[in-house]
């Protein structure tokens, strides 16, 4: 029985729809959810300044949805809209979109939750501080939110190239690989900089004289903790722009699939890393301000040798597609 | 060939539904869950404002439930419209 080309693609994007919205579903909720919690809590401690904390909870729960939004706006591209038949290539467009964006809004939902919290709780601590804690909250959410704009990106990159030029065999395997890489490698930086977001909010509650030397530190950490997701980003940009010889064998797409897998799994523990050592200097900076610099130094050695192996998996990732 | 065209179709499409709607509610059973936890810690700590704990955890779950409605459109979408 041959399948019409037309309906494999069809059921392609349907699946593909399927995937990205209930994987990437999950982050925003979590997240959200998260902050609710903190903020029902924060409420009973300070009732009188349940208005404001009311009002940081749901801007923070809004950046936390905006991942979602981004697959929300993917599935219905899918579900939708007529994409062009024309070989094995455009049948797995559908599900690298899918997949890249659904893996991509997980990380970021649920890291943007956690700064919310924080703000939350802050403002209980600190009602003085609430606007700079708002502040805070929208700029370590908004790097949060990164790497889910990675991954929409990619989304849009794959649905509406034209890969008729490229010779569909070990294609089809660039194309999944490249939404893999991107989709995968958002997760742990995601998460990572919401945990290092939730710390510089505490921390400028915490001690409003050092909210300042927090922040900053807080970007550096989270910037760290989002080399992996640009790795990602690089190695997607590979697969795609780049034109592989056409081949029959089995091992050259594998290679190009394995790729995208391992800089996009070899991503996660990096990320996460990264940012629980950036988490913890941005934590004690302002508990103990005469040590910030020996802090700081400690972090980007540890977070140097947390790297490491997101390192490695660039590397192997890029001998997996050049050399090999 | 029609039938059977028609079929697969058919076959992707409640596929895709299952996996959007079976993963899509993961996460806000996770986060309600979490939510309401806290929120009785909360009322646990503060009972005299109970009322005031008990709105804004009902917001902040109305809020996280947001993503598993999109699923449930995207699933019925898939099942009823395409």
């Amino acid at each position: 029985m041959s399948i019409d080309l037309h309906l494999s693609v069809t059921m392609a994007a349907y699946a593909g729809a399927g995937i990205c919205i209930g994987i990437g579903a999950i982050g925003a909720a979590v997240g959200e959810g998260y902050t609710a919690s903190e903020a029902t809590l924060a409420t009973s401690r300070r009732p009188e300044l349940s208005g404001e904390i009311f009002k940081t909870m749901l801007v923070g729960q809004a950046i936390s949805e905006s991942s979602s939004i981004f697959t929300l706006v993917i599935s219905l591209v899918l579900l939708f809209t007529k994409l062009p038949a024309v070989s094995i290539v455009s049948v797995v467009v559908p599900l690298a979109a899918g997949l890249c964006m659904g893996f991509g809004a997980l990380g970021s939902g649920i890291g943007a939750g956690y700064p919310a919290a924080a703000a939350c709780t802050g403002i209980a601590r600190q009602p003085a501080m609430a606007s700079r804690l708002n502040t805070n909250m929208i700029i370590g959410s908004a790097v949060c939110q990164t790497p889910s704009t990675f991954a929409l990106v990619i989304s849009f990159i794959l649905l509406y190239s034209n890969f008729s030029g490229h010779p569909a065999a070990p294609t089809w395997a660039a194309i999944l690989g490249a939404g893999l890489a991107t989709g995968l490698a958002a997760i742990g930086p995601g998460l990572g900089s919401g945990l290092v977001a939730q710390a510089g909010c505490e921390g400028t509650a915490r001690n409003p004289e050092q909210a300042k030397t927090a922040t900053n530190t807080m970007l550096l950490g989270q910037a760290i903790a989002q080399t992996t997701a640009i790795y990602g980003l690089l190695v997607s940009f590979i697969l795609i722009f780049r034109s592989f010889p056409p081949s029959d064998l089995l091992a050259p797409p594998m290679g190009l699939l394995a790729a995208g897998i391992c800089v996009g799994v070899g991503a996660i523990g990096p990320g996460i890393g990264v940012a629980m050592a950036a988490r913890s200097a941005v934590a004690w900076i302002p508990r103990n301000p005469t040590i910030t610099n020996e802090l700081i130094r400690t972090m980007l050695i540890g977070a140097a040798v947390a790297e490491s192996t997101g390192i490695y998996s660039l590397v192997v990732s890029l001998v997996l597609i050049f050399v090999v | 060939m029609a039938i059977e065209g028609a079929d697969l179709m058919k076959a992707a499409a409640f596929l895709g539904a299952g996996i959007a709607m079976g993963f899509g509610a993961i996460g806000p059973g996770v986060g309600e869950g979490i939510t309401a936890a806290k929120a009785c810690e909360a009322i646990g700590h503060n009972p005299r404002e109970a009322g005031l704990i008990t709105r804004t955890m009902l917001v902040g779950q109305a809020v996280a439930e947001s993503t598993g409605i999109y699923s449930l459109v995207i699933a019925l979408l898939l099942l009823f419209v395409v």
